[in-house]
């Protein structure tokens, strides 16, 4: 059963309903109620459909964070043949909250990477709930060196609270770690196509962004800031983070106006995570049609365009 | 004449001469609380002569401090949208734009200025904290790219003197981006052979630090400046712990290997000075003739 959101308590109880009915008509042929469940499943399908047409910046982030949503493992079950994943930065540790590997696309070899924020109490904890420490960085930074030296390009899934805050991070160079990715792939050679799957939180997730195209799911969220941040320093009250989350503009279609965001990818009626196959499959044809777009285009061009892709963000 | 001009108004303003003095002629420092007389205190390019607490200091004393014989021409920076958002919080972000612009007489936290630094033709980009916290929005962003091409066109080492909360929280995705458009120009400085050099002074946090404040060829600190990814109080609440003392200062980032020297303000100019000259070796006359 799916976890519902807070705005979602309507569909909750008509779902619940159906369900009761089908199990009313299972035990007794002689009651046909199929009338009935069909008439509360449109109801059902047309509060889902205006509740997701008109989700604010607040449920769009919930909706972003939702426990079901699909995350790297799965994209990577889904589109990806041959993963073959990678592990360390050769220097400290192995960050399990930023996965990585060589695999096939559609045939084709690539770079896959992302962020994992796990989908149970144990997987979330080895995971660190999607929040990398530098080592996680520094090994992005080693899987895309990998990438330009055999020309695979590199396809990036971000879904990210943020980079951890913690002293062991501090210690070891969060910042550094954070802004040497970001070097990185801005200087590689080959295609690059980030995708925010989930959540985009602040530098954590620029460190994997910095695409020749930046995709973003029709319900993520990509930010500065976490809402409840930013309500927590600006109005003193993490309680205003509703307000925060809309005065940030942080959904797709906010971004994609202001030119930090390339494309949306539609998600099922009702967010990706009710039917986590079909959000997959747009997710695969959209960064597989970004791919198409620069094929043939040389290393030094693509980086080229890729720094006046970022350059001319919010130009006058 | 009555009562009231001639003993109460001497007497008023008798109580407010008094409250102004110690402002103007003494500062007490924020570490010490050694009362320094303040004119000794700015000769001392606002260093403690006490205890040596460097306090924050801004452009102007940075040009003055670090060019020769702090001789500089400013650098214009490209204009951007004012408040792209149009973002409120509990106060517009224009108004808070203004208070910040009428305080400072500056148009954002950041200046760019070009000069000599030991004879080399150099560029130096300076946050301003007092500006809304030194925040990167878009104009830090821009000025930081015009800093890029002007050093590139001089052929000259692009100094950045960091000073900033982070991202500014106002301009949303786009502060986000400047963080990947800094990278960019600090990129293009690196990439014509030129030297990036970064002094980090207090504090320097957030999007700035995890963007180009840690991609310089040389870092330089100044003593006891704050410097780190995440605020100590975000740390402090995630862990539930108290941080270690000296936790994010510049001489714990030093023995942690991410700055390669802390310098007291008044050796800054010298040490910028030498690792200029060491640096810009290939692009002397001198060594060109002797290599040829």
């Amino acid at each position: 059963m799916i976890t519902f959101l807070d705005f979602e308590k309507p569909i909750a109880e008509l779902e619940g309903k159906i369900r009761d009915l089908r199990k009313l008509s299972g035990g007794d042929s002689s009651m046909d109620l199929s009338d009935e469940v069909d008439r509360l499943q449109s109801k059902r399908d047309r509060l889902l459909g205006e509740a997701y047409a008109g989700l604010s910046p607040w449920q769009k982030t919930q909706v972003a964070r939702h426990p079901e949503r699909p995350h790297f493992s799965d994209i990577v079950a889904h589109l990806f043949t041959d993963f073959t994943p990678l592990a360390g930065d050769r220097s400290f540790g192995e960050d399990q909250a930023l996965m990585g590997g060589l695999a096939r696309f559609n045939g084709r070899s690539v770079l896959v990477m992302g962020n994992e924020k796990g989908t149970d109490t144990p997987s979330r904890i080895k995971h660190n709930f999607g929040m990398s420490r530098p080592e996680g960085y520094r090994k992005a930074v080693r899987l895309m060196d990998l990438a330009d030296r055999f020309g695979l390009p590199v396809l990036t899934f971000v879904d990210t609270p943020g980079a951890y805050p913690g002293i062991g991070a501090e210690e070891r160079g969060q910042s550094e770690a954070i802004a040497k990715s970001t070097e990185r792939c801005l200087r590689l050679g080959v295609p690059v196509v980030a995708t925010i799957v989930g959540e985009g939180g602040s530098g954590g997730a620029v460190a994997l962004a910095a695409g020749n195209r930046v995709l973003m799911f029709e319900h993520a969220i990509y930010s500065v800031i976490s809402p409840e941040g930013c309500a927590s320093i600006l109005w003193r009250t993490s309680d205003k983070a509703k307000d925060a989350a809309t005065a940030l503009k942080i959904t797709a279609q906010d971004l994609v106006k202001l030119g930090v965001a390339d494309g949306i990818i539609p998600e099922p009626l009702g967010g990706a995570h009710r039917e986590p196959k079909r959000a997959l499959d747009a997710l695969g044809e959209a960064v597989q049609d970004a791919l198409s777009e620069m094929d043939g285009i040389p290393a030094d061009r693509l980086r080229q365009l890729r720094r006046e892709r970022f350059l001319a963000i919010g130009r006058l | 004449m009555n009562w009231l001009t001639d003993y109460v108004k001497p007497r008023l303003s008798k109580v407010i001469r008094k409250r102004e003095s110690p402002d103007n002629l003494w500062h007490k420092c924020k570490a010490c609380g050694q009362m320094i007389f303040h004119r000794d205190f700015v000769a001392a390019q606002k260093v403690c002569a006490n205890c040596g607490h460097h306090d924050r200091v801004g452009p102007k004393e940075r040009f003055e401090a670090l060019f020769d014989e702090g001789i500089h021409q400013k650098v214009d920076l490209p204009t951007v949208k004012d408040d792209p958002l149009k973002f409120r919080d509990t106060k517009r972000y224009t108004d808070r734009m203004k208070d910040a612009r009428n305080k400072s007489g500056d148009t954002d936290a950041i200046q760019v200025a070009k000069g000599k630094i030991g004879g080399v033709e150099s560029v130096i980009a300076v946050q301003n904290f007092f500006f809304m916290g030194g925040s990167m929005g878009m104009a830090v962003g821009e000025a930081i790219v015009r800093a890029a091409e002007e050093a590139i066109a001089l052929k000259a080492p692009l100094i950045m003197v960091t000073a900033a909360g982070g991202a500014r929280m106002q301009e949303g995705i786009l502060s986000l981006m400047q963080m990947p458009r800094t990278t960019v120009a600090v990129d293009m400085v690196k990439e014509a052979g030129l030297p990036y050099i970064v002094i980090l002074t207090d504090p320097t946090t957030g999007g700035v630090t995890a963007s180009y404040a840690m991609l310089g060829d040389v870092h330089i600190a100044e003593p006891g400046a704050l410097i780190g990814f995440a605020g100590p109080r975000v740390i402090e609440q995630t862990i539930r712990e108290k941080l270690p003392d000296g936790f994010q200062r510049s001489e714990y980032l030093l023995e942690h290997g991410m700055v390669d020297m802390v310098v007291h303000r008044h050796e800054l100019r010298g040490a910028l000075r030498r690792v200029i000259s060491l640096l810009m070796e290939k692009h002397r006359p001198v060594f060109h003739q002797a290599a040829q």
